[in-house]
């Protein structure tokens, strides 16, 4: 194995905390994790285990008060397009550009691909995720599951580092969310790029992920690192896992007996 | 017991036969899709509508004013709009629109640059929305046509305290207006846009304006009917400078002289540009912009 080589993403002993109008929150509590290169790595824990601030924190977007985030050895201080992101909410798109314009729009203005080569890398992302009908078409015209597909042609367009994608499928209804899932990974068949995927979905962690990391709430802490067999596993050890991962969240809430007096 | 058994019968839902049949003859009622007769698309038609109540306000003004019979009191609407029509075409009232608009887009334009300022920098600190927000609770409520008195001591008689009065009509409604919608820009929309590296002032251009256009469009059509009426107003206290009056000059000059069909021929020539501006300009900026982005509907 050669770990230092194709190590991509390393966040060691980050502790993250925010302010409220009445707290000082303290969303992660020194976490340790590398992401390699081509890895699906899934960021596991129910709501509150600060996965999601995790994931922004790496974008860039606010600072640790302890412990550093590097990508590719390089300390990360501010948002920037090495780092695309990938939100759950359909507000992402700019209404006011077409899926052609709306893909093209990060390579331009961060100047990474210009004029016919972004026009190109565009229409081929777009080809990708199969919406080349749809090329001039507004984003108001087009389904839930159609603008994620666009979000996720616009962020793989800019061949980031790392794709960093925040519960992208779920303001999503089952059905399309299932179809989603598939289509990601065929996209990574094909690409095969770097992401690190954030869900409170059992499922969805062990169908998308290739390692999943499980964490803890109130603080967010690392609960286990466990690897998946994916979605051509065999069914039994699928179930394993799922149990296994069920009990390493919630099995310590099950057995521990409820103090008398609280509902 | 009883109830029990009650339930359970309750649940038991009563059998209903089914059945299939042949499907009833519909052709009495013609083809499926009948295209609508003339007049029914034409009601449909909100420009006609519309027109239509114009010309019906028009025969009203034109049968009252002949049943009053009073020319000097009440001109009919063919009087008035005769008088408009030699006016414009001998050139009098055509210089004095231009003279007036000469004025607005002058006092329009610097309304709006001030205004792009001020909401630049009260997106990018907290001192600069600090200072937005006081500013515009003070001045927005003040009627721009009281600062008159003090724009003449300024500036003197002349276009300067015009636009000077037309700047404040202009300059708080449309930062009022496009501070809010800089403020309710989604927040994955402004992320996505910190993603790709943009700051400062590409930040604005590129993200917050165009994702803040419909407020920022209310502001400017806020901010046009506000400039419009104190322009007029503020012309009717006085004339611009020397001979060359604008449009409420015209108007003022009009009732000194007791021609009242000019005054009516001033009044609507006003209202025609404010429709014009409004149901013409905007209305094309709307359909390419926020409609056909979806914003608006």
């Amino acid at each position: 194995m050669t770990d230092k080589d194709d190590l991509v993403l390393d966040v060691s002993n980050v502790t993250l905390q925010y302010k409220t109008p009445q707290y000082l929150v303290t969303a992660t509590y020194r976490v340790n994790l590398e992401v390699h290169q081509s890895d699906r790595f899934v960021l596991l824990g129910p709501s509150g285990c600060g996965k999601s601030t995790l994931l922004k924190a790496i974008g860039g977007f606010m600072e640790p008060v302890e412990g550093k985030i590097t990508l590719h050895g390089r300390p990360v201080t501010k948002p920037g397009p090495d780092r695309m992101m990938v939100f759950q909410e359909f507000e992402q798109l700019m209404p006011w550009k077409s899926v052609l314009e709306n893909v093209k729009f990060p390579m331009l203005a961060s100047g990474r691909f210009k004029g016919r080569d972004a026009h190109d890398r565009a229409l081929s992302a777009i080809d990708k995720v199969r919406l080349t009908k749809f090329t001039n078409v507004y984003p108001h015209m087009l389904s839930g599951g159609m603008k994620m597909r666009v979000a996720i042609a616009r962020a793989m367009a800019m061949e980031p580092d790392i794709l960093l994608m925040d519960e992208p499928f779920a303001a999503l209804d089952a059905l399309t969310r299932r179809k989603m899932q598939d289509e990601l990974l065929a996209l990574w068949e094909q690409v095969r790029f770097t992401m690190l995927f954030v869900t409170h979905s059992i499922e969805e962690a062990i169908v998308i992920g290739s390692r999943i990391m499980l964490l803890s709430p109130h603080p967010g802490r690392v609960r286990a690192e466990l690897n998946s067999p994916g979605p051509h596993g065999d069914e039994a050890e699928i179930s394993r896992l799922s149990k296994h991962i069920h009990d390493l969240l919630f099995g310590h809430e099950l057995s521990a007996p409820r103090p008398a007096g609280v509902a | 017991m009883n109830t029990n058994t009650m339930k359970k019968e309750a649940l038991k839902l009563a059998a209903r036969p089914e059945f299939e049949r042949e499907l009833v003859d519909a052709s009495s009622i013609g083809a499926a899709e009948i295209p609508l007769s003339v007049l029914q698309r034409l009601q449909n038609n909100t420009g006609f509508r519309r027109g239509a109540v114009l010309v019906a306000l028009a025969l009203i003004w034109q049968g009252y004013a002949m049943w009053l019979n009073n020319p000097l009191l009440f001109p009919t609407f063919s009087d008035s709009v005769t008088v408009m029509v030699s006016d414009f075409i001998n050139g009098e009232l055509l210089g004095r629109v231009m003279t007036s608009m000469k004025v607005l887009v002058i006092g329009y334009t610097i309304g709006v640059a001030v205004a792009a300022v001020l909401t630049t920098l009260a997106v990018s600190s907290r001192l600069g929305s600090d200072v937005l927000a006081t500013l515009t609770a003070m001045f927005n409520p003040l009627p721009a046509i009281a600062l008159l008195p003090l724009a003449l001591i300024w500036f003197g008689l002349g276009m300067w305290s015009l636009v000077f009065v037309l700047v404040h009509g202009v300059l708080w409604a449309i930062a009022l207006n496009t501070n809010s919608g800089f403020r309710s820009v989604p927040e994955t929309l402004r992320m996505s846009g910190r993603n790709y590296g943009l700051t400062g002032v590409r930040y604005v251009v590129l993200i917050l304006i165009p994702a803040a256009f419909p407020s920022i469009l209310t502001g400017l059509k806020i901010g046009w009917a506000f400039a419009w009426r104190t322009l007029i107003a503020a012309e009717l206290v006085f004339g611009v400078s020397s001979r060359s009056g604008g449009l409420g000059w015209y108007i003022f000059e009009a009732r000194e002289e007791l021609n009242t069909s000019s005054v009516f021929a001033g009044l609507l020539t006003v209202i025609i540009i404010g429709l014009l501006v409004e149901s013409v300009l905007f209305r094309a900026i709307e359909v390419r912009t926020v409609q056909k982005w979806g914003m608006q509907r």
